[in-house]
């Protein structure tokens, strides 16, 4: 049965087609990332939180520590592989939350139009014009540190991203034949909506659910950066580069390096996965 | 030209109201803060009921939220933000005695990221070839990198490293002061150059396959006159939206930047504010930064009819 799913629909079969090497490599570091992530509690070398001031700042290659260890002798690479839970963890919260939230008020405004659709357009016009670590800030400022406001506040910021996208692909798709020939047939506005419009524009969806999860990263960790976010012991990336900064100020910048260039390749990573998903829609509705 | 005058009075209304809905939701969560503020700051220092109830009284907090924010906004109007109750000295005072060095770090970092990334968005959209593929790469990069990750590469590479720049501090005199906030600048302005060279490139690749383009060459409009007049002109528009949003970024990136390199700025100031729960400062900064997010989108939608008349008319170019 599946086989027959299959074949009816070849384009199911995406892995087949040849992507870009930055591209497949993008998503194969992605992988090794999240899995790290995952598997902390076998892979990881040491327990991150073990202090050992004996062997405190050890250069990366020294015995035992493949990335050397930071101020406190805590090991450099199990850290980062347990930060890199919450460091991933929380933007996917983000993403999940400005998607319900986005999809929501964009078919809303879309579907509805008239006044409806003006108010939520220009209030998703006033929150697009907000940087998001602004209001993330803010958020902090209310409850204290931690990560629930923040991640909150951001989903908020990011909701326009989704929002907008979602509501001038409905306008769009909402002309087409198919869409009126599935009211004639007498199905409702919200089957129609969440049956026949939502899987259209899924692909856009994906592509710009990337973009707003490496900005959601990175205004995540900026704040655990400023001492805002994760609170300690927790630790995402950015914590960790705030503890690294008298470190580096002493000539021993690898413990805050390692962090640093771990949100940097995955930041690009996203970026190139989500460019590539949406440069392939983009040309797929061209033809 | 009436369409425009149209045009201007909506946008400055708009914004109006923009300001005071977004001032009321700062003003609004922030005394949504649990526990009391008074005693959040005072902490340890034992202060008696009735020096607790002057306080209160003192920032407004005996007062509903609604009464409290007209109040507030009544005091802002005449540049009166309050008093911090971690630093016991006015807003207005705090903040203006680091306007200096915020203002002169954003300014810095506009001009590195506009300079260097729309001269890259046009080197690599009107040469191609290898050095479109490097700049390609290159604004990737930028765009992905976070500034406080800029930031400690730098300080462990230009400061520590090498010993080139300073590590911390603003300096003395402008020389002295521009030297100290080169590294900042750099990083507050590596990821905006990247997305200005990439979108500037885009833009410009854009107009330059348009036949206007086509139909001037044909004409023996060449050089630096066919890209100056015909296709830097028509490729500003879209630029302009980008570079304000932009821009609003930088505001934001001097919270992260400063705390980075230990400069007092205000953006550092209100790191230090939401740390420790001064939430006059916090309310102050946020007025302030809200008031500049909708300056600038309000220029720039005054600006894009001026460069593009048909947006003014609604028309999508």
């Amino acid at each position: 049965m599946t086989l027959a799913v299959a074949k009816l629909r070849p384009g199911r079969l995406r892995l087949r087609r040849r992507h870009p090497a930055a591209v497949v490599a993008s998503a194969g570091f992605l992988v090794v990332v999240a899995l790290a992530g995952l598997l902390a509690p076998l892979l990881a070398p040491h327990d991150p939180d073990t202090t050992s001031l004996l062997n405190s700042l050890a250069p990366p290659g020294t015995e035992g520590h493949l990335l050397g260890t930071d101020s406190t002798g805590r090991d450099v690479l199990s850290r980062v592989m347990y930060g890199a839970r919450l460091s991933l963890l929380a933007p996917l919260g983000v993403v999940a939350l400005s998607l319900v939230l986005g999809t929501a008020l964009g078919l809303l405004a879309a579907r509805a139009g008239g006044w409806a659709d003006a108010v939520i357009s220009r209030g998703m016009d006033v929150v697009f014009a907000f940087p998001g670590l602004l209001l993330a800030i803010l958020a902090s400022a209310v409850t204290g540190p931690g990560l629930t406001a923040p991640v909150c506040a951001l989903a908020v910021a990011y909701t326009p991203f989704i929002g907008r996208i979602v509501r001038s692909a409905a306008v769009q798709e909402g002309a087409r034949p198919y869409l009126e020939a599935s009211r004639v047939l007498g199905y409702g506005e919200v089957s129609v909506t969440l049956r026949h419009l939502l899987p259209n524009i899924l692909p856009v969806l994906v592509a710009q659910s990337a973009l707003a999860f490496g900005y959601a990263l990175v205004d995540l960790a900026s704040l655990s950066y400023l001492g805002l976010g994760v609170r300690p012991p927790a630790a995402d990336w950015g914590s960790m580069i705030s503890q690294a900064q008298s470190a580096i100020l002493q000539g021993s910048p690898w413990s805050g390096l390692v962090p640093g260039v771990a949100v940097l390749l995955t930041v690009i990573a996203v970026n190139v996965l989500g460019g590539h998903l949406g440069g392939t829609i983009a040309r797929k509705q061209d033809t | 030209m009436r369409s425009f005058a149209v045009h201007c009075g909506r946008r400055v209304l708009g914004a109006a109201a923009t300001v005071l809905v977004a001032s009321a939701a700062v003003y609004g969560s922030l005394r949504l803060m649990p526990g009391d503020p008074v005693l959040a700051v005072s902490g340890a220092s034992r202060l008696s009921p009735d020096q607790i109830e002057a306080l209160r009284q003192r920032y407004g907090l005996d007062q509903g939220v609604v009464t409290g924010y007209l109040d507030w906004l009544g005091h802002a109007l005449r540049l009166d933000l309050g008093t911090s109750l971690s630093f016991q000295t006015e807003v207005g005072t705090l903040v203006s005695a680091r306007l200096g060095v915020s203002g002169l770090l954003i300014a810095y970092a506009a001009i590195l990221a506009l300079v260097l990334g729309l001269g890259t968005a046009l080197v690599s959209a009107v040469r191609g070839g290898l050095a479109d593929r490097i700049a390609t790469a290159a604004a990737a990069v930028a765009t992905a990198t976070p500034s406080f990750v800029a930031a400690i590469i730098l300080l462990a590479v230009f400061a520590v490293g090498l010993g080139w720049f300073p590590a911390t501090g603003a300096g003395s005199g402008f020389a002295d002061r521009l030297w100290h906030l080169t590294l900042p600048a750099v990083a507050m302005a590596i990821a905006v150059f990247g997305v200005l060279a990439r979108v500037g490139h885009a833009a410009l690749r854009a107009e330059l396959d348009r036949e206007h383009v086509e139909a001037a060459r044909g004409r023996g409009v060449g050089g630096a006159a066919l890209i100056a007049r015909h296709v830097v002109r028509n490729a500003l528009a879209p630029l302009v939206t980008v570079i304000g949003v932009m821009v609003a970024s930088l505001f934001v990136g001097t919270a992260v930047v400063e705390t980075a390199f230990g400069l007092d700025g205000v953006g550092s100031l209100l790191i230090t504010a939401v740390s420790r729960r001064d939430f006059p400062v916090v309310q102050g900064i946020a007025l302030i930064a809200v008031l500049l997010f909708v300056v600038v989108n309000t220029v720039v939608d005054l600006v894009l009819p001026l460069l593009d008349p048909r947006t003014a008319r609604g028309v999508k170019a």
